[in-house]
């Protein structure tokens, strides 16, 4: 077993949860006062633990880089939350929603863990009705479901697209309850510079009023990094321009393993680049697939036409298209899950058949769809023999009303109505997989230091379904960390209050003060955005949707040279005890410059390919990706010894009791 | 109960009521003007009656008066209040953009209404209390057509009128349909509210202006 | 293209700001506004100036985080926008552009363009909340059927992202259609009716002593809200709240 212990409970698989809530201690209401935690990151995940804690008794304190929870980047998720319901009666059961992600997570998450969630799913969607989370309903006034990639059932629950805002107002919501009751002390444009230890267990952090520049020691019975993932180290991506790792990587200093950071998943279905300026890249939803079918031209000379803008897509007839993924994957068709998707498209790119300017986008056509529902909708409202106009209007009526807001953002971003011409989209950076190790209660590998959300690794494996995203947030967040957390903090009851005043608290302030004076003294060559794209070149070129052994060890040269480079010469403006958006930024990309590291070398461990991380050395003939079982099926837990280069690795047995693994097929 | 009276959307309620009132009082005042146009002794029947009545003299006048007098006071309030909650001024506010100017200046309408009443009353209402209460005159229910009609002689007050007339115009144009809103009246009947108040906010003050008009081009000649 | 920017800056909160004058060149069309802003301060820190502070965080249009009144409105000419998906495509080569801080007593500046929004979250402490307990111990979803209609209009309601645009565009500075979308979110639901009474007292009566501005209906909040929120919700808050003073 190693130092890694998941510390799974024994029994049958479905009963495991159940088990261990009844096992593990609990902490008696009138001393769950006298304890305190610290969440940092309010988010879905961190969102709903501050929430459900606060509730419980226990004093919190949350944190967040932004100026409400409100804002955080859960806000943004689209198209659903997955919840084995079986409303639709079509077969669903948390059983299948385990399989699934299990199967969708290429054989690399944890059964135990997945398990639960699966369990824990149908608790979600009704903890968010009894909230007022206003989920899209049909006549009869039930709620409503629709699909997403990679399953076979209707099991997405949905707010148009707007689900992760309405899940996420839900637990600001219930954050804001606490608030008002003073169980919750929220501190807002505050981040997280470090982890405090004392004897071993996480008592603490330190953190930047942003705003005033500063440094404040916060202490704590324990703390729960709920800070989201960090798709960011590669500068374009869909996630927020603030979402960073540094949370996370300061516990990682600590002790803290991190685990599979290369399993990064790159999503379908997003607006082209459009420039050098680009920012940062919009998602369009998944549940896009739904209706949108996926082709680029068959012939290649009327690819380059259209390219060169003497061909318009509508132009070319039925015969004359190619849905590849039709084509490829007749089982699940356009639904096939996200990391399949990527590739094919990428495939296809690269072969020449790109649709923009930059030959890097292949549309998503609605006009099928639109047809299809005009009639029905003709029918069903009584129309005989309608004409073409009319079951167009009534057809795009019905997109409007699915997809409306995801429609009007692709319009102002691209200036094409995509009601009349086909989306244009690439694949681009947008979930972790990986993140800090957690054993089953979601505990680190420091005590008393907790994570939960898109922050940990444990449940998707080596790639995420569409709408699980939501679902692990929030079952981490109101269903699994309040009550594991108990288990340890039982032992705290006497403890009494933390102080910050202790060595390890001063210690920990000057070094974080000694690191924002070092970033402050740099050189001034180049700002921090420069730095923070030349990382992302060589992520995404090198680590990024195809990665091979020769480019991975140049990515990890070229980090570490470009890391060093930041540390000489990055140049910051402004004061460091002021506002200084500049200073955010360049400790966010100090992390990501160790992260990035450390990523290429998970991924040159890593020889196999599945899911998200794909290696060109291993794949079949048909260019599937060709998992090696035998002797990768565990879990890259890293732990820290100074550089990247030194972190060494830990390995979780992966044991699949429940499932037989395969390999997996979409056809 | 004491949101009704210190919060936001209480005074709120308070300036739509009132000014319900108040457009309610217009109709009253435009159906007994309008006659003096069409039949002056209707006009003097009516304005004899409205004039000695104890119910119209010791009950709803001084109503009307309470009417007008919170309606303004309390749109100084909330001017004041709303002026306050800006802070800074912008540079540049183009109000304009999203919201009709009529919205944005009943402060200003108001005021001009406001101040033709000044005049309207030293016109009409003082004169009448001097009559009755102060120089006891007798009982004269013939008398009003003609001091009506009289009024209007100076080309001066006439156009005065008809401006203060084209400034309630816009002042109702906004303040009708907007005190339905306030009291919380947006449904499928809404357009139709707002279309009666186009119609109303430019059909009386111009039969207004008419009869304005229309006394001083015809003055009463002995 | 290239454009004459006009912006506030302002140290802290302390201190006075004024506008300052800058010139941009080589914009494209096809950039945000705020990726306009971005390219600004690259040439201001290659400068050695410091940089324009900014809120931004998602630049997908639905943390609501951005800000910025663009030529005297809220996110700019563009409608159903935020600032960040504003594109410069909407400008000319050779516009002056003004870009201010949100204004509002109630949201104090903190530095150039940044405003303090805090009194939105204090709104909804005061109530915007079902009291539930989190703990997943509730009936199942789908006890309660609502009207789809009902349903709709209440998302309709949600789809709020906080961002005071409401209140920038307003002459009054007034946050009734924040506060009454999240009033309406709760009233057309069963979940939230039960408490419907004290919410909408107590959310009033934190918007009141936030010191926003009174609601005169010009409507320019809803013209300018990137998510389209409906005046009827203000007039549902209006018709909420006097149902409550009564009763309450």
């Amino acid at each position: 077993m190693g130092v890694l212990d998941s510390k799974v409970p024994s029994g049958p698989l479905a009963e495991k949860w159940t088990k261990h809530k009844n096992e593990i201690n609990l902490v008696n209401p009138a001393n769950k006062r006298l304890i305190d935690i610290i969440v940092v990151g309010t988010g879905l995940a961190g969102g709903a633990a501050a929430a459900t804690l606060a509730e419980l008794g226990y004093n919190v304190k949350t944190f967040c880089y932004q100026d409400s929870p409100r804002r955080a980047h859960s806000i943004a998720a689209q198209g659903g939350i997955n919840a084995a319901k079986n409303y639709q009666g079509d077969g669903d059961s948390p059983y299948r929603l385990f399989y699934d992600t299990v199967k969708g997570g290429d054989y690399r998450s944890r059964e135990a863990n997945v398990y639960r969630l699966a369990e824990e799913s149908v608790n979600i969607i009704d903890q968010c009705v009894a909230q007022g989370v206003p989920f899209a309903r049909e006549y009869g006034g039930l709620l409503d479901n629709r699909s997403f990639g990679g399953v076979l059932v209707s099991r997405t629950f949905y707010a148009k697209g707007q689900t992760g805002q309405q899940l996420l107002l839900g637990a600001y919501s219930a954050m804001n309850r606490q608030i008002n009751r003073g169980k919750i002390t929220p501190y807002n444009r505050h981040e997280m510079m470090d982890l405090v230890l004392v004897d071993g267990k996480a008592r603490g952090i330190i953190a930047r009023n942003l705003v005033t520049g500063e440094i404040e020691r916060h202490a704590a019975h324990a703390v729960v990094l709920a800070t989201g993932g960090y798709g960011n180290v590669f500068f374009l991506s869909t996630n927020a321009m603030g979402s960073n790792v540094m949370a996370a990587w300061r516990a990682h200093r600590k002790g803290a393993f991190f685990a599979n950071p290369c399993f990064t998943q790159i999503h379908p279905t997003c607006i082209p680049v459009s420039g050098d300026h680009q920012s940062k890249l919009t998602l369009m939803s998944e549940s896009l697939r739904n209706d949108g079918r996926i082709w680029v031209p068959k012939r290649k000379e009327d690819a380059e036409a259209i390219r060169a803008g003497k061909l318009k897509p509508t132009q070319l007839g039925e015969e004359e298209r190619d849905y590849y993924l039709e084509r490829r994957y007749p089982a699940f068709g356009n639904l096939v899950p996200r990391d399949v998707a990527s590739r094919a498209a990428k495939e296809r790119c690269d072969a020449g058949y790109g649709v923009n300017k930059t030959g890097e986008a292949v549309y998503l056509d609605f006009a099928a769809a639109i047809q299809r529902y005009g009639k029905e909708k003709a029918l069903t409202s009584g129309l005989k023999n309608p004409d073409a106009a009319t079951i167009t209007k009534l057809g795009e009526e019905v997109i409007e009303n699915k997809y409306g807001n995801l429609f009007q953002m692709y319009e102002k971003i691209v200036d094409e109505n995509p009601y009349k011409t086909p989306m244009m989209i690439y694949p681009a950076v947008h979930y972790t997989m990986g993140g800090l190790w957690v054993d089953y209660n979601l505990m680190t590998t420091i005590p008393g230091c907790y994570s939960a959300g898109e922050a940990n690794f444990s449940d998707h494996g080596a790639n995420r379904l569409g709408a699980s995203a939501l679902m692990q947030g929030l079952a981490d967040g109101y269903f699994v960390l309040p009550y594991t957390i108990g288990d340890y903090l039982s032992d705290d009851i006497r403890t009494g209050p933390i102080s910050p005043d202790t060595d390890e608290f001063v210690k920990a302030e000057e070094e974080v003060k000694a690191r924002l004076e070092k970033l402050m003294s740099g050189n001034g060559l180049h700002s921090v955005d420069h730095y923070h794209k030349k990382l992302g070149k060589i992520m995404w070129n090198k680590c990024g949707m195809a990665r091979n052994e020769k480019d991975l060890k140049s990515a990890i040269k070229e980090i570490s040279e470009l890391r060093k480079d930041f540390w000489e010469n990055v140049k910051i403006p402004g004061e460091i005890n002021a506002k200084n958006q500049e200073l955010e930024k360049a400790g966010r990309v100090a992390d990501f410059l160790e992260l990035g590291e450390l990523f290429a070398k998970d991924a040159l461990t890593r020889n196999e390919s599945c899911g998200g991380h794909f290696r060109e050395e291993y794949q079949t003939e048909e260019g599937e990706a060709l998992r090696d079982d035998k002797n990768f099926t565990f879990v890259s837990a890293w732990e820290y010894k100074g550089e990247p280069k030194d972190a060494v690795l830990h390995k979780e047995e992966l044991k699949y009791e429940n499932i037989e693994l395969k390999t997996r097929s979409y056809k | 109960m004491s949101g009704l009276i210190k919060s936001s959307i209480a005074r709120k309620v308070v300036m739509a009521l009132s000014g319900l009132f108040l457009v309610f009082f217009l109709l009253q005042h435009f159906t007994i003007n309008i006659t003096s146009v069409i039949d002056p002794e209707t006009f003097n029947s009516w304005s004899h009656f409205m004039g000695y009545n104890p119910l119209v003299q010791y009950v709803l006048q001084p109503i009307l008066i309470a009417g007008v007098i919170i309606h303004f006071v309390m749109g100084f309030v909330l001017e004041i209040q709303n002026k306050k909650a800006r802070g800074t001024s912008y540079v540049k506010y183009r109000g304009g953009a999203n919201a009709p100017w009529v919205s944005r200046n009943m402060i200003y309408s108001g005021l001009v209404v406001l101040a033709f009443l000044g005049l309207h009353m030293y016109d009409f209402w003082v004169h009448e209390m001097a009559y009755k209460y102060v120089e006891v005159l007798p009982e004269n229910p013939t008398r009003y057509h003609e001091e009506t009609v009289e009024k209007f002689a100076p080309f001066w007050r006439t156009v005065i009128y008809v401006i203060s007339f084209l400034l309630l115009s816009l002042h109702l144009w906004h303040g009708f349909a907007s005190s339905f809103q306030t009291i919380g009246v947006n449904n499928k009947y809404s357009s139709a509210i707002r279309l009666f108040t186009k119609l109303f906010a430019i059909a009386v003050p111009l039969g207004f202006a008419f009869i304005a008009i229309y006394h001083h081009l015809n003055p009463i000649t002995h | 293209m290239k454009l004459f920017l006009k912006i506030w800056r302002q140290k802290s909160a302390q201190d006075n700001g004024s506008m300052k004058d800058y010139t941009l060149d080589g914009v494209e069309g096809d950039m945000s506004f705020l990726e306009m802003l971005d390219v600004l301060n690259e040439e201001l820190i290659s400068k050695g100036e410091e940089p324009v502070e900014f809120d931004h965080d998602c630049r997908e249009g639905i943390c609501g985080m951005c800000s910025l009144q663009i030529n005297g409105e809220p996110h700019g000419p563009d409608r159903l926008v935020t600032t960040c998906q504003l594109h410069m495509r909407k400008f000319n080569d050779g516009d002056t552009i003004v870009i201010e801080p949100f204004r509002a007593k109630a949201f104090p500046v903190i530095k150039d363009l940044v405003v303090d929004r805090s009194a939105f979250d204090r709104i909804q402490q005061a109530g915007g909340y079902v009291s539930v307990n989190t703990s997943g111990n509730t009936i199942d979803a789908n006890a309660i059927p609502i009207e789809k209609e009902k349903a709709d209009d209440a998302f309709n309601a949600a789809t709020c992202i906080g961002c005071g645009a409401c209140v920038a565009a307003c002459k009054n500075a007034s946050a009734m259609l924040f506060t009454s979308a999240k009033v309406s979110q709760y009233a057309l639901l069963p979940q939230g009716r039960v408490e419907a009474t004290d919410r909408v007292l107590n959310m009033v009566k934190q918007m009141d002593l936030e010191g926003f501005g009174n609601c005169t209906n010009t409507g320019a909040c809803e013209v300018e809200c990137p998510k389209g929120i409906s005046l009827e919700n203000i007039a549902r808050l209006n018709r909420e709240y006097l149902a409550a003073s009564i009763k309450g």
